[in-house]
């Protein structure tokens, strides 16, 4: 690998690093009884879960580590982490 | 001379500002809360980052996390080198242009960087500093910082026989850096991001030198289930452990009161391994009660009832 002076790195290119990898359990978003909070795209620390429209949230699982903190602080308890097979 | 624009490209592919794709440990806090600093700062600021767990994990070279302009010198000059880029601001006439924050973790800010994060204050650069107070040095193996708290077990403070862990009691580095004389200082918690945003709006519309700290649970130094990174933030703050305030010119102008009747310590202690010794034998708990005076001084010191 070559270094260039300063080791310039381009912008946001570490999502070329797909974490999903990392997961173990796996949220899954039954877009039911969501209210909209929005508490599950505000507290994600990856920045991962997107609002499609009003009432419906999704998770990019190419990124999702498997915290589980959407579903902790979902408040409407419409988040399900299930142990994930591979 | 040709000059480049210093905001950020109009066509924003990334929903935040601080990319996906970044290594932090699953349930991290410290990347929440700095995503929630860029989500308030918006895309033209330039940030700078001590060593510590923010910059190894977002910075894994050849990638980078970072949707605005950083730089990373070294651990202890965060607060050096972005008084540098203001200055250079400044000197260029395009101080409109961006704002700058700088960034360090715990160690890199109360221990390692205070020096020149002192230096900063004194010379009343326009930067924001934000410290993510994750209550010890996470990167390099859970070492005792000068923000661990009291009876913190950490590799260097371990618990045993002759010892309750951490023996020293969290520096107070908010009063450290109002006594700066500084126009603005504030106290945060990733548990209640929309005070986060406010702060960081408010800080970055005052001109002159700023200081947050932002309490961010790290679930590997804490041995705490990453799942419940919220619940130990929220619970920090509502024991009165973490007192979640605002300074203006030196006095609490705001505080953000706590639910009566108080939370006892051990409800925030027991839910995380680094303080699991003290449940193990019976004089642990006049340990804990000891917690329990720091957290009633803080209420009372803070008016947090």
């Amino acid at each position: 690998m070559r270094l260039d002076l300063g080791a310039i790195a381009k912008a946001g290119t570490s999502k070329a690093n797909q974490t999903g990898g990392w997961r173990n359990f796996k949220p899954i978003f039954h877009q039911k009884k969501c209210n909209s909070c929005d508490l599950c795209r505000i507290y994600c620390p990856e920045g991962c879960v997107t609002m499609i429209e009003k009432k419906k949230y999704t998770v990019d699982y190419a990124y999702c580590k498997g915290c589980g903190i959407c579903a902790e602080e979902c408040s409407s308890s419409d988040i399900e982490m299930v142990v994930e097979e591979k | 001379m040709t000059t480049t624009t210093l905001a950020a490209p109009k066509e924003q592919s990334c929903q935040t500002l601080l990319a996906s794709g970044h290594t932090a440990c699953t349930g991290c806090g410290e990347a929440l809360a700095a995503k929630l600093v860029l989500g308030a700062a918006g895309p033209n600021i330039i940030v700078t980052d001590a060593t510590g767990c923010l910059e190894v994990f977002t910075t894994r070279f050849p990638q980078s996390s970072w949707e605005v302009p950083f730089i990373h010198s070294l651990f202890e000059n965060s607060a050096a080198v972005a008084s540098g880029v203001e200055v250079a601001l400044k000197a260029l006439g395009r101080q409109n242009e961006a704002k700058v924050i700088a960034q360090g973790g715990d160690g890199g800010t109360a221990d390692i960087g205070l020096q020149a994060l002192s230096g900063m204050l004194e010379r009343g650069h326009d930067i924001l500093y934000v410290c993510y107070d994750n209550e010890a040095y996470m990167n390099t193996g859970v070492q005792r910082s000068g923000l661990t708290p009291f009876d913190c077990m950490t590799t260097t403070s371990p618990c045993g026989e002759l010892s309750w862990g951490n023996k020293h009691n969290k520096k107070d580095m908010p009063s450290i850096a109002a006594a700066h004389g500084i126009p603005y200082v504030a106290t945060a918690s990733v548990a209640f991001p929309k005070d986060i945003e406010n702060k960081v709006k408010k800080a970055l519309s005052i001109t002159g030198p700023k200081y947050m700290q932002i309490h961010s649970p790290c679930p590997l130094g804490w041995r705490s289930n990453p799942q419940l990174t919220i619940k130990v933030a929220k619970l920090a703050v509502q024991t009165g452990l973490y007192p979640v305030f605002e300074m203006e010119n030196g006095k609490v102008t705001k505080v953000r009161k706590i639910t009566t009747p108080k939370t006892p310590v051990e409800e925030y202690l027991k839910i995380q391994g680094r303080f699991a010794h003290l449940f193990k034998s019976p004089k642990g708990k006049e340990e804990i009660q000891k917690i329990q005076e720091i957290a009633d001084r803080n209420i009372e010191k803070y008016g947090l009832a």
